[in-house]
């Protein structure tokens, strides 16, 4: 009796994390779909009726807002996270004597809430005491920075705070991978009197499209699940002129009590992150498996 | 590199080289301003007075320095009809994290220790599910969760919270401990066996001794995950359970009175001292936490 | 008196795939058995089923007349050391020798007493406290060793032990396992890819490929009468020259004919041959094609043979003609005054020649 216990033990032990995922994660997934193609308002209907959910969400002008917005700001926080992670890493990998610092200070933000980081922002772009008063105080009197509250501009500061919090996490994950290149491959190429900067851009950049395609991967998902940054910093607004996806689904589900449209825009969000992470996973999985 | 062949081109370079590392430099540092230079307002401004907020400069030092925000964000500032400051929510964070963290990790331990060295049939693809769990928007599953928790009778506690996120942490710490559980020499556990040690005795007496770098990474990573969440927070506590993030959004975007700017720079400071601390003490392994699911290998 | 090891039938498979078929071996008391053959052979996977470590999909393994084919590792009266030696990381050497006493919830005072037997019998008692990660390669192997002797199995088993050594300390270990077996009478079943390891160490050589036994015997029988082309190509360093000959009976036996390019065929006369088809495959070890300088007046068959490469090698020359289309080593005397280029007679050792079939590889009696 004990030896078949013994023998099944692995399994024993890992069921009860298997039941959680399958019904926390994949039932609770096929839950909120199935709610996406039902009338629920305030409490979920369960009869199917079809697509309207969606129909209402594209048709939604807030929900437009949301998804130009997503672009606008994923685009601009990958990109320019992934240029200055990569600058920042390219500088400091050059025997610089107090790297350590430099690099702890460059990766502090990562380990802050983005409630405090969304905090600290909407503090320093106040328009009437942040930075603009105080380069108005310094004798610029037509300085203005009020993005904070300029429906046009306002997605472009959760770009710049987005970026100051994830940076610093690039730039040390690409500082990893510039240094995992073979020394010997650029000791070759010095002796073959390849300038340095030709040495970047032709073999050490090269040679680390995995961690780029990691990178990607990290900061599209930190993307679209950003919610705490946008709540903290413009609460979604001026009006709903910061909206992401993510909160719309929030204010959907828990003020407006429209459970049919959370649970639609929930599912868009989900089908977004899908189509980006699983050719990702699957092509890593199978790499590891070889 | 230099050429000392010729000695004029040999000093034409090196006067070169070394403007070029003083630009270097240059850059690096004004990078450190521009990372700093959040937490430096945060903190000035934290030390004034109201008035001086209004009247002085965003940039400049306190000119007299009073820890009366402090004292007013920690036992009095306002989270909505509450007025009791953050420590209550303080505390409640240090409830949910402590046993969340705790939990999730063991679990992950014994997890990993399943995948990574004791192969059974479809082993693989119940982790692959699991890793998949990590990647999914916590939004899709908001809504079921709430009604789950209102079934339990959770809704709205500190438990609740602790379930949901030992649930959703669990594909994480899995990942961890299994990448560095694969790395140990199987014929360990074979010699073991030989020895007539069972599951559990080959993971108390030989991997767990071994384990204490990824238990570091692990429990820092779980840590600041989970202190730092706001998402769950929000959408499963109510007032009294919430824990800081909530509470600390609460008191900057409150609407009753006047701002207190000073006050919202203490709070956020006070939110975000835990996991600035296990950063500052214990870095080395943070990053080593958010690089290992990345990089590959 | 019952075999302490006996195999019967085994076989092994992994979804569709046969790792090990119809494996029968059968071993005694004392003896030391060694399965030898190229990687992927599945000698390990062998010993990891006869530990017990594996599942056998067919066929029974018997230790000391009981039934193990079932039974869990610890319980099949073995012991085993592996490749990387496999210590406990954590423990010190003391605790790693007793740590599976103590699973099995042996009294402390018999602990103490069976550690120090062993670690006097292997002289690791100034080892004690060390943890594995402070020790050299062969003391770590001592260590093994003694947590294996702690079981008193009645068979041990080695997967690859000196694998990871370099080559002078590979030579030494060789020898104290060697001593150990004598000084034991303890029965033992070896891995080993390195074919000299199993020469020197084995009372009993299994030569495996493809999970199927090519020949069982002792060194000396595998050595000097291999039972197809691939032992006699496997066991032995050099390898065994193998040519293609054709031949022709005589009145005094038969004439093996190899041809040569650009020459006449050499031509050989086998006294003791009853029975040989037409076409063979010849098989003669370097040691039997000598300096004919140095005949003595044997009455080994001769002939002229041009040297192609001459490798001195210290104590002997090695010497290397073209026959049969391909390249055949011959083992002289370091005194021999061969020359590349130069034609020379050779002495060509018929008696210890092995005959194959050319199509199955076989080996002919004759």
């Amino acid at each position: 009796m004990t030896e078949w216990l013994e023998r099944h033990m692995p399994k024993f032990v890992m069921a009860p994390s298997f039941v959680a995922i399958l019904i926390f994660v994949y039932g609770f997934i096929g839950w909120t779909a199935w709610v996406s193609f039902t009338k629920s308002r305030l409490l979920p209907k369960y009869d199917i009726v079809g697509t309207i959910q969606y129909d209402r969400l594209f048709q939604s002008p807030r929900w437009e807002t949301a998804i130009n917005n997503l672009y606008v700001f994923g685009i601009l926080f990958i990109v320019i996270s992934m240029f200055l992670g990569l600058v920042l890493a390219i500088f400091l990998d050059q025997k610089i004597r107090v790297e350590g610092v430099i690099r702890t200070i460059y990766l502090y933000p990562m380990a802050l809430s983005m409630i405090v980081t969304g905090t600290a922002w909407k503090w320093i772009l106040n328009p009437g005491l942040g930075i603009e008063a105080t380069v108005k105080k310094w004798g610029y009197e037509n300085f203005t920075f009020d993005w904070l509250v300029n429906p046009d501009m306002a997605i472009y500061t959760v770009v710049l705070a987005g970026v100051w919090q994830s940076s610093g996490f690039v730039m040390a994950l690409f500082l990893a991978g510039l240094r995992s290149v073979d020394e010997e491959i650029i000791k070759a190429a010095q002796v073959d009197g390849i300038p340095t900067w030709r040495i970047y851009s032709a073999i050490i950049i090269p040679s680390m499209a995995p961690i780029f395609l990691s990178a990607f991967i990290v900061l599209s998902h930190l993307a679209i699940k950003s919610f705490d940054l946008v709540i903290a910093l413009t609460g979604g607004g001026p009006g709903y002129a910061t909206d992401l996806p993510a909160t719309y689904m929030y204010t959907m589900a828990f003020s407006r009590g429209d459970i049919g449209q959370a649970a639609s825009s929930a599912m868009i969000m989900m089908a977004v992150v899908f189509t980006i992470v699983v050719p990702y996973l699957y092509s890593e999985l199978r790499a590891k498996n070889d | 590199m230099t050429d000392l062949s010729n000695p004029h081109m040999a000093k034409k370079q090196s006067f070169g080289t070394v403007a070029l590392r003083w630009l270097l430099y240059l850059f690096l540092g004004l990078f450190v301003v521009y990372y700093l230079m959040p937490l430096f307002v945060m903190v000035t401004t934290s030390l004034k007075s109201l008035e001086e907020i209004r009247t002085g400069s965003l940039v400049a030092l306190p000119r007299v320095i009073t820890f009366e925000a402090w004292q007013t964000a920690w036992s009095s500032a306002c989270t909505g009809i509450q007025c009791e400051g953050l420590q209550p929510y303080f505390w409640n964070s240090v409830l949910l994290a402590v046993p969340a963290v705790i939990l999730s990790t063991l679990i992950g331990a014994l997890n990993g220790y399943v995948v990574a060295q004791w192969q059974f049939r479809g082993a693989n693809l119940i982790f692959s599910l699991m890793l998949f769990g990590c990647f999914i928007p916590f939004q899709v599953v908001l809504l079921p969760m709430a009604r789950m928790l209102g079934l339990m009778g959770l809704a709205g506690s500190i438990p609740g919270l602790i379930f949901v996120h030992v649930v959703y942490g669990i594909g994480f710490t899995t990942l961890f401990f299994r990448n560095y559980y694969v790395s140990i020499p199987a014929e360990l556990v074979k010699a073991a066996k030989v020895d007539g040690a069972g599951f559990y005795r080959i993971f108390w007496s030989i991997f767990l001794p071994l384990s204490l770098p990824i238990i570091v990474v692990t429990v820092i990573w779980q840590f600041t995950q989970i202190w730092n969440d706001f998402l769950f927070g929000v959408s499963f506590s109510q007032a009294g359970t919430q824990p800081i993030t909530v509470a600390l959004n609460n008191i900057v975007n409150s609407t009753t009175g006047v701002k207190e700017y000073n006050v919202d720079m203490a709070a956020a400071i006070i939110a975000a001292l835990p996991t600035l601390l296990v950063y500052v003490v214990a870095g080395k392994y943070f990053i080593r936490g958010l690089t290992a699911g990345s990089v590959k290998g | 008196m019952s075999p302490v090891l006996d195999i019967r039938n085994l076989s092994k498979n992994f979804g569709s795939i046969e790792i090990l078929k119809n494996i029968n071996i059968s071993i005694d008391e004392g003896d030391f058995l060694v399965l030898v053959g190229p990687s992927g052979c599945g000698k390990s996977t062998l010993l990891n089923c006869i530990a017990g470590l594996e599942p056998i999909s067919d066929g029974g393994i018997t230790i000391s007349g009981q039934d193990m084919t079932h039974v869990s590792p610890k319980d099949r009266n073995i012991a085993m050391v592996f490749q990387s030696y496999a210590l406990y990381p954590t423990m010190s050497v003391a605790k790693n020798i007793t740590f599976g006493m103590k699973v099995r919830g042996v009294d402390k005072e018999v602990q103490a007493q069976k550690l120090q037997e062993v670690s006097r019998q292997l002289q690791i008692e100034p080892l004690l406290n060390r943890r594995p990660g402070q020790l050299s390669g062969g003391q770590r192997q001592r260590v093994a060793m003694g947590r294996a002797l702690v079981r008193d199995p009645k068979l041990f088993l080695f997967d690859e032990p000196l694998s990871n050594l370099d080559a002078k300390l590979r030579v030494e270990m060789r020898t104290e396992i060697k001593k150990l077996h004598q000084s034991l009478g303890a029965s033992m079943v070896y891995v080993t890819h390195d074919q000299i390891e199993a020469m020197t160490l084995a009372t009993k050589i299994v030569v495996m490929k493809s999970g199927v036994i090519q020949q069982i015997g002792t060194p000396a029988e595998i050595y000097n009468r291999p039972a197809n082309l691939f032992v006699a190509d496997f066991m032995g360093s050099p390898a065994m020259n193998l040519v293609p000959a054709s031949t022709s009976k005589t009145s005094s036996g038969f004439d093996i004919i190899i041809r040569r390019d650009g020459e006449d065929p050499l031509i050989l006369a086998d006294t003791k041959a009853r029975d040989l088809p037409s076409e063979v495959m010849l098989g003669l070890r370097p040691e039997d094609i000598t300096d004919g300088q140095f005949r003595n007046g044997s009455a080994k068959p001769m002939a002229p043979c041009k040297v192609s490469v001459v490798e001195p090698a210290g104590a002997d020359t090695f010497v290397v003609l073209s026959l049969g289309g391909k390249e055949v080593t011959a083992r002289l005397q370091a005194e021999t005054s061969a020359e590349a280029g130069k034609s020379m007679e050779f002495c060509f050792d018929l008696n210890k020649a092995s005959y194959f079939d050319r199509d199955t590889g076989h080996r002919l009696s004759v």
